[in-house]
């Protein structure tokens, strides 16, 4: 949207000191980079996903470290994987549903173990502010066998991001370091430190015995991994991030991670069991602390994890018996929970919701446009595009994962056979084809069903904040790269019926659109036109549409696109006879100038000749 | 004026909330105070409701502001002040952008705005600063610098003195946006005064 971009100016300049201290004004996630960039990190990959993105932006701004945008998250932590075992340290960033794409890789990691450091930064989502479901991927740590840290704040994750390299390093095996969107998305103030690296000297090493991981070694590994879990128990109990701070209350809590600051904030005076490690689990220090306080609580957002594992230790305590298990916490639903004291406060008053929109100028309202006259089945995917769920566009009908809406679409023709033809259709984003969609194309064509795929290619992965992907033509530097050719790469799959049209041009969309639809054999539709909020687009200059009021019929096509440059103006009859309209008119659209991109969608939908550019009237 | 507090933005995605509570806490924090706050990106930023949490002064644990704690709110848009009435307590201040941004239900005709909805506060005699920033931005040649009026006004409320806002922007705006955005802060201070 236009107000952005001195925003965008500011967070694309280096990072300054605050004046009162040494101290960094740093975000969890520019705090998380920062870490990287202290232990010496050499190799890091990522997919951008909210709330982990800024970790890689921010590392690709520093000297010295590799970073890289990678297709997905699996790839992703492949290549840290493959930099691990040459000895270098690696990282590899996702959200926590990248950590299913990347759980692969993740489990039989924990068998081969590293070489070189190796560390996964896993940003878990509660209250779902940009997600599909809030899984806690603490679960992970614990399914894996893998230790996992967990900051509470940002000088905390960039510290602990460095005692995941140490710990990598020390125990043979890869980290993940778990944060939430309040350690993500919050600023504090970070001490620069001072930067480390490894003693492992980067060369090609064969060992079949560690790498190798087909039953007889993988059966060594197992047993070594239990060895590991064995000695990180042992030393979760020294480690001074896991640590008691006495308090005099009868009342004990153990707690991490953004829970252990609400706790603070709600019961300054109790005792609290801070765990920095939240996997394996420190034994022994949890059964003295439970020992020592009258009643435990455990505080943690989501699955009630900890209280599971300290539960299955034989120790009584509460935990979601009292604190929900959905959504965020925060202090007030700690201390409720907890004494049942509900702070006064103010009632919500009804208002008209204010749900996120597509931008003014959004290709994909062009698409979703066309596709809502199509009275068909849209197996939908994960980005900016999922928004064309919303009223008045209300066309997407599913939505699961990346890359899910292609796979269905499939299944949804094998279910229905000849019954279903021309009743659904996948769409998916640029980034989202490359990400998981291809896979679920060639399985179309491979075994023979009539499905449609819409490709959304806006060349940009946008709802993360228009990161660049294999078919941008840039890098994460935004240095030259290699476009992928969605077309070519459709037609080597197999599928016959490949075309391309422009989203902004709705009339040649619908048409285009419904022979697609109704063809009995695999067709791919590319929906192309830029994202406004790629700086290229940003800098264009757009001329604006203007409505002309005498022309407007109130027919109300055009807010038919639920643009959010165009709105409805109400009249009163006795309104309309003064402004010229019928009597039973109700009012006319207006288009706000300075909110318009330009891009023209009502002005094709206007039969009415009142929506147009200042030059052509 | 006080020594801590919590400041709760609000408004609509597009709005430049984000940059507003980052001018806000460099300036709180080259006064020396204690800051930390909490933003929510992604999906949240694409013209939906959005809120930045900040919290300055004294021991601060939570970046969250708890309902009811908010001192300062600062709106960008009506309907989104009454939207956080929740998050405020009997003494709150309130400074509203009096722009209307309207939400999809209103756009396309299916729903009203308010009226008077302002009236939601003023009815539980909280304190009030109405004001058009988005007049007050246009005025000074930039509708973009509606965030930094805000913060004009805001700073009215703060701590803080003028001067060290005026060095925030110089430090941390690029020099072709600078005048501009600090003749909207200044802007601002006066439709606080006024």
């Amino acid at each position: 949207m236009v107000y952005g971009f001195i925003f965008f100016m500011i967070h694309r300049r280096k990072v300054v000191t605050t004046k009162s201290t040494d101290k960094l004004w740093l975000s969890g996630n520019e705090a998380l980079a920062l870490g990287a960039y202290e232990a010496g990190v050499k190799v890091a990959s990522g997919y951008p996903g909210t709330p982990s993105t800024e970790i890689m932006e921010n590392l690709s701004k520093y000297d010295g470290v590799y970073t890289e945008w990678a297709p997905n998250e699996k790839v992703g932590l492949e290549v840290a994987l493959g930099a691990s075992f040459v000895g270098v340290r690696a990282l590899a960033t996702m959200k926590h549903v990248g950590m299913n794409v990347a759980a692969d890789p993740l489990f039989t990691s924990a068998y081969t173990g590293i070489r070189g450091g190796l560390v996964i930064i896993n940003a878990d989502d509660p209250e779902m502010h940009s997600s599909q479901n809030e899984q806690d991927n603490r679960n992970y740590a614990f399914a894996a066998k893998l230790p996992m840290l967990e900051p509470c704040d940002p000088p905390e994750a960039k510290e602990f991001l460095k005692t995941a390299y140490w710990l990598s390093e020390g125990y043979d095996t890869p980290v993940i370091v778990r944060t939430t969107t309040r350690i993500a998305h919050v600023k504090g103030q970070v001490a620069p430190g001072e930067k480390t690296g490894s003693s492992v000297k980067p060369e090609i090493v064969k060992d079949a015995a560690k790498f190798v991981m087909l039953p007889a070694n993988a059966r060594n590994r197992r047993k070594f991994v239990t060895e590991r879990m064995k000695k990180l128990a042992d030393f979760a109990e020294t480690f001074p991030e896991n640590r008691i701070e006495w308090g005099d209350g009868t009342r004990g809590f153990i707690t991490s991670g953004i829970s252990y600051l609400y706790v603070k904030e709600a019961f300054p005076e109790a005792s609290v069991l801070k765990l920095g490690m939240v996997w394996p689990l420190p034994e022994k220090m949890i059964r003295s602390f439970a020992e020592q306080v009258d009643e435990l609580f455990i505080v943690e957002e989501l699955d009630p994890f900890l209280e599971l594992h300290i539960k299955a230790m034989g120790i009584r305590c509460h935990g979601k018996d009292l604190i929900p298990a959905e959504g965020e916490l925060n202090p007030a639903i700690v201390k409720k929970a907890i004494t049942g004291e509900e702070s006064s406060r103010f009632a919500p008053v009804a208002l008209p919701p204010r749900p996120p929109n597509m931008c003014p100028g959004c290709p994909h309202r062009g698409l979703f446009y066309a596709l809502s006259k199509q009275k068909v089945f849209v197996a939908g995917d994960i980005g900016c595009y999922t928004l064309g769920f919303l009223p008045p566009l209300s066309a997407m009908d599913s939505c699961v994962c990346m890359g899910a809406g292609v796979s269905a679409v499939h299944g949804m023709a094998k279910a229905l056979d000849e019954e279903g033809m021309g009743k659904a259709v996948a769409v998916i984003g640029d980034s989202t084809f490359a990400h998981s969609g291809i896979t679920g194309l060639l399985n179309i064509v491979y075994n023979d069903s009539y499905s449609t795929v819409i490709i959304l290619d806006n060349r940009i992965t946008a709802m993360t904040g228009q990161q660049p992907n294999p078919g941008s033509g840039t890098n994460i530097k935004g240095e030259p790269a290699h476009i992928l050719n969605f077309e070519e790469l459709c037609r080597a799959i197999g599928v016959k019926n490949v075309v391309t049209f422009n989203p902004h041009q709705i009339t040649e969309a619908r048409k285009i659109l419904k022979e697609e639809i109704s063809r009995p054999e695999p067709s791919v539709v590319i929906s192309r036109a830029p994202c406004v909020l790629i700086p290229s687009e940003k800098k264009r200059v757009k001329v604006p549409y203007r409505t002309t009021r005498e022309n407007c019929t109130g027919c109300m096509a055009c807010l038919g696109l639920g643009c959010p440059a165009i709105h409805w103006v109400p009249v009163t009859p006795e309104e309309a006879v003064k402004l010229g309209f019928k009597e039973k008119q109700k009012g006319h659209s207006e288009i706000s100038v300075e909110l318009c991109n330009g891009c023209g969608q009502c002005a094709e939908l206007c039969k009415f000749d009142a929506i147009g550019r200042e030059e052509e009237k | 004026m006080t020594e801590q507090g919590n400041i709760l933005f609000c408004g609509v995605g597009g709005q430049g909330i984000l940059l507003a509570s980052e001018v806000t806490a460099y300036s709180l924090l080259a006064a020396g105070m204690e800051v930390r706050k909490s933003e929510v990106h992604g999906m949240a930023q694409r013209g939906g409701s959005v809120t930045a949490h900040l919290r300055y002064g004294g021991k601060v644990f939570s970046p969250l502001i708890s309902p009811g704690e908010a001192d300062i709110v600062v709106a960008f848009e009506m309907l989104e002040a009454v939207r956080y009435l929740p998050y405020m307590h009997s003494s709150s201040k309130v400074i509203v952008n009096t722009h209307k941004i309207y939400p999809p239900a209103v756009a396309t005709g299916k729903m009203a705005y308010p009226e008077n909805v302002l009236g939601e506060l003023t009815s539980r005699d909280l304190h009030v600063k109405e004001l058009n920033a988005f007049d007050i931005a246009s005025g000074v040649g930039e509708v973009r610098a509606v965030n930094i009026v805000m913060v004009g006004v805001l700073s009215t409320y703060l701590p803080v003195d003028e001067q060290v806002y005026v060095d925030v922007m110089h430090e941390r705006i690029p020099e072709r946006f600078r005048d501009v955005n600090i003749r909207a802060f200044q802007e601002g201070r006066k439709a606080a005064a006024a």
